[in-house]
């Protein structure tokens, strides 16, 4: 495998990517599996699963489950407060939220601002990179999201679901 | 705008005429059977009739026979939808009244064709 | 101009099922010797839906194979054929064929074409091997071009046969001033029907004609028979019978409004699932909504608020009964499952060569969709197990002193806010040594002393079957153990009673709905679970010196006199307690049937209808849990898996 960079999954023009920080790090996920933003709160506890996984909340009637990837990807110390976000995002048919340091903005990038990942070991798995994304001197790495949280070893799904996309993203 | 009265107890092939008569100009007024039918064509202004032959609660015939006996409807075309073309069929439809017949599977060009040759 | 059709393809699917549905269950209804003429209309009229719709929508194959059908059973309405019971299993199995048929065109799956051919090839010989009765005209060109779309009108025959025009009869027609024309009789004079008819029976038969235009009658003439139309019958059937049957026709005809044969849906709408589901879920939105209200002003002074006090409980009483209306929207009689078996039994019993009746009651009472679609494979289960091990043969009966036919009941009932449905059989009864022996062989250890009761269960043990061999009817891969794993996941459960000689009963008894659990909450250190009602036999505060430790630390309650094992739920969630050791908690008994536990729990808060949310939606299913709900706060409490706990604990 020459690059893990996929042209066909950001073919066209340009696309638009919502950016947060993990730690020092800034990511980047498409816009349009974004459902919205809001604070951590509320969150019911789930017994005997792992510590990223932080519960579970009423988002107007639905059972929505939290992952923490600060927590999963070991880039920074959990904080909890006021300022904790939550992103609330739509993967396939499922809503999923995600808690992240911060959110930064929304930037467009053109297919020729997003260069292939390189292929290396990372806490992030290459094939969950969409590429790195150069904005001026900035850096945004490029998250298949939908592709990382329906991987098995984020445990969200019943593990036959699991097995089935991992054949389907293979 | 020309009102067509439409019977037929299969809400897929009403849906069908209905869809095909609206798309040709026609105003549809639908009924599910042949009771419906006929109250339908006493209350309302019809200048056409189409309709299927069996139906639950009042046949396609017995309807006609009716329809017939409304000082109004004496000479309003009435188009039998059928699949059965005997000509028992052909007897019993000319003696309840029928202007003519259509027979199912109807293409729908055909029926608009016939309809607009009876009241343009 | 070609119209695309596919946009009422799914109507028809829709329609074409209902057809078949109601073909099936008036063909089960029908006596042989002495069939009712109104439900032989109604079945010809259901095939011959199928047929109208089929051919409109160009499934020519479903056309094809229910014209053949429907020929057959116009001549038995008609008086011409004498309907007889093998009959009604062809017809049976054609119903089966043409959903098959219906199945493939919907979602592509095998279409049976062998099975086809052969009933076509069945039809047909019904249709020739009626001696005596003579095929009507036409018939045999009717089934070799049943579609043909040939369009030569009324007036073709005496116009020029080589114009290919479809639409040619009716511009011939309409070329004479024929529709306002009151008195015009140009067009095919009447005389000439019977000699066409011989004329092109042989050729297309009765099906060339598209469509034409009959000549408008006089204005009298309404009421009054044509004079042609009396060689027309007669051309048709010349039995003297005719008389009689149009007569008993007319007085189906008459009675049809009163008793709707397959027309139930004159007064219903057939409405998505999901928009059913959307408006229960807003509903329940609404009730937490309404309950976070309630509890906010909880606070208010009573005096000083009193009008206020008194809105919010008629927007109690409101919302309440809103949830029941629209809960009560998925309910649908039992009989949409109760309705198959008639088929299963007469179908399963001659295979066997056994006589069983099936008797059904019960069949309105109500359950949510969801569970009387999931009750089908069960039931269907037990039904087979009852006619195949249950029932004995014939000669075996009659040898024990009971009547030579078996009976297998169906019957379903409210009690309290669950429903229950009981498969009954007067068969042999369950064989308490063969069971035994059974379990032994397979290792499952039993007590010698075993209750009948004890002795029951096993037959739900996995891989447990008490036929002494596999037979086609019932081993089917699945035992008896799936079927209570089935109902135990639909929150409900299953009882045994067995008596040698006398019979078999199996009773199930579920909760009404998916959507709803009355259950109760309690509280486990800072959070909050909700216990389903129905497993909780009685909680309590354990006295002094009930409780008692097996080896050092097992804990275990006497509860009058038995010993039930205590398991700390805190313990089991790895979550901190409030309370200090069991003695400073509340005990909830839990009974899954079999077992019972003592689950100790901090506090109980209180018991109310919770709104059942999956897990499984955005998330996974999750052990220990078996599904969450929304508290009046609005945060997220879980539903707790009591079967789980009670098997967790008898595990350890």
């Amino acid at each position: 495998m020459e690059t893990a960079f996929d042209n066909s999954a950001i073919a066209g023009s340009a696309r638009e990517f919502l950016t947060f920080t993990l730690g020092r790090e800034e990511y980047g996920i498409d816009i349009l599996k974004v459902q919205e933003i809001r604070g951590y709160d509320a969150v019911t506890h789930i017994a005997n699963t792992p510590e990223f996984i932080r519960g579970v909340i009423n988002l107007r009637g639905h059972i929505v489950p939290i992952v923490d990837l600060r927590i999963r990807f070991g880039l920074s110390e959990p904080r909890y407060d006021a300022f904790t976000v939550v992103i609330i995002l739509n993967i396939g048919t499922r809503i999923v939220g995600i808690v992240v340091d911060s959110v930064s903005d929304v930037m467009t990038l053109r297919a020729e601002q997003i260069r292939p990942a390189p292929e290396f070991s990372s806490t992030l798995g290459t094939e969950y990179l969409l590429g790195l994304g150069a904005l001026e001197d900035r850096m945004v790495i490029l998250v298949d999201i939908a592709c990382l949280l329906e991987g098995p070893e984020m445990g969200l799904s019943n593990p036959e679901t699991a097995i089935q996309s991992e054949v389907a993203t293979a | 705008m020309k009102t067509i009265l439409a019977v037929d107890d299969s809400p897929s092939i009403r849906q069908l005429v209905t869809h095909t008569l609206k798309d040709a100009g026609y105003a549809v007024i639908e009924a599910a059977n042949g009771v419906e039918g006929l109250a339908k064509a006493k209350g309302s202004q019809v200048q056409l009739v189409l309709t299927d032959q069996n139906m639950p609660q009042m046949d396609g015939m017995t309807m006609i026979k009716n329809i017939r006996g409304l000082v109004q409807h004496r000479s309003t075309p009435i188009l039998v939808l059928t699949t059965e073309t005997s000509d028992a069929m052909k007897a019993q439809g000319k003696a309840a009244g029928a202007t003519g017949w259509l027979v199912k599977p109807f293409d729908p060009v055909k029926l608009v064709a016939v309809v607009q040759k009876l009241i343009g | 101009m070609a119209k695309n059709l596919s946009q009422f393809h799914q109507l028809f699917f829709d329609e074409a099922r209902d057809h078949l549905a109601a073909m099936e269950r008036l063909l089960l209804d029908l006596d042989p010797a002495a069939p009712d003429a109104e439900e032989l209309n109604a079945i010809f009229r259901a095939a011959h839906s199928v047929k109208g719709g089929a051919a409109t929508f160009g499934f020519a194959d479903i056309a094809a194979f229910t014209h053949k059908l429907e020929n057959i059973l116009d001549g038995i309405r008609k008086g011409e054929r004498q309907l007889r019971s093998e009959m009604i299993d062809v017809f049976l199995a054609s119903g089966d064929a043409l959903l098959g048929l219906v199945e493939h065109h919907q979602h592509g799956s095998e279409a049976g074409a062998e099975r086809i051919a052969a009933l076509g090839a069945q039809l047909d010989a019904l249709t020739n091997g009626d001696a005596g009765m003579p095929p009507r005209p036409g018939e045999q060109a009717a089934e070799s071009a049943p579609l043909e779309d040939e369009s030569f009108g009324l007036f073709e025959a005496t116009t020029d046969p080589a114009a290919e025009d479809d639409s040619f009869g009716l511009f011939e027609a309409t070329a004479y001033p024929a529709a306002e024309d009151d008195s015009f009789g140009l067009f095919e004079p009447t005389e000439a029907a019977p000699g066409r008819a011989f004329a092109h029976s042989g050729i297309a038969g009765e099906v060339d004609d598209s469509f034409g235009l009959f000549d408008t009658p006089s204005e009298a003439s309404p009421p009054q028979p044509l004079p042609g139309a009396d060689g027309v019958p007669a051309a048709v059937s010349p039995g003297s019978a005719r008389a009689p049957v149009n007569a008993a026709e007319e007085a189906a005809q008459a009675r049809a409004p009163r008793r709707k044969t397959g027309g139930e849906n004159d007064n219903s709408i057939r409405v998505g699932i999901e928009k059913v589901d959307l408006l229960i879920n807003l509903v329940g939105e609404l009730v937490i909504t309404q309950s976070m209200l309630a509890q906010g002003m909880a606070a208010l002074d009573a005096s000083a608020h009193e009008n206020l006090l008194n809105s919010m409980t008629q927007l109690m009483r409101n919302t309440r009964d809103l949830q029941e209306a629209t809960m009560s929207m998925r309910m649908i009689p039992m009989n949409a499952v109760f309705s198959r078996f008639q088929r299963l039994v007469r179908d399963l019993s001659a295979k066997l060569g056994k006589k069983v009746d099936l008797r059904i009651s019960g069949e309105q009472t109500e359950l949510d969709k969801t569970l009387v679609e999931k009750l089908a494979d069960p039931l269907t289960h037990l039904v087979r197990n009852s006619i195949d091990h249950g029932i004995e043969t014939a000669e075996r009966r009659l040898a024990q002193g009971k009547s030579e036919t078996g009976l297998v009941r169906l019957h379903a009932c409210h009690q309290g806010g669950a429903i229950v449905i009981e498969v009954s059989d007067d068969g042999a009864g369950l064989n308490r040594e063969r069971i035994l022996a059974k379990a032994a062989e397979r290792g499952i250890p039993v007590d010698a002393n075993a209750s009948d009761a004890q002795v029951w269960d096993l037959i739900f043990a996995p891989g447990f079957s008490t036929a002494a061999e596999v037979t086609d009817v019932s081993g089917r891969g699945v035992g008896m153990d799936v079927v209570k794993r089935n109902i135990q996941s639909l929150g409900g459960r299953v009882e045994i009673r067995s008596e040698a000689g006398q019979g078999t009963r199996i009773t199930i008894r579920l909760p009404l709905t998916l959507a709803i659990l009355d259950g109760m909450s309690v509280a486990v250190g800072e959070e909050v679970f909700v216990l389903p009602l129905a497993a909780i036999s009685e909680s309590m505060q354990p006295q002094q010196g009930a409780l008692r430790t097996i080896g050092g630390h097992d804990e275990v309650v006497e509860v009058r006199g038995a010993y039930l094992p205590v398991v700390k739920l805190h313990q089991v969630l790895n979550i901190p307690a409030r309370s200090h050791g069991v003695q400073d908690s509340i005990l909830v008994l839990l009974d899954d049937g079999k077992r019972r536990i003592a689950l100790s729990v901090d506090a109980l808060i209180g018991q109310q209808q919770f709104v059942i949310k999956s897990l499984e939606t955005n998330f996974r299913r999750t052990e220990g849990f078996s599904g969450a709900t929304i508290l009046g706060d609005g945060r997220v409490a879980f539903i707790l898996d009591t079967d789980a706990l009670v098997q967790h604990a008898t595990r350890h």
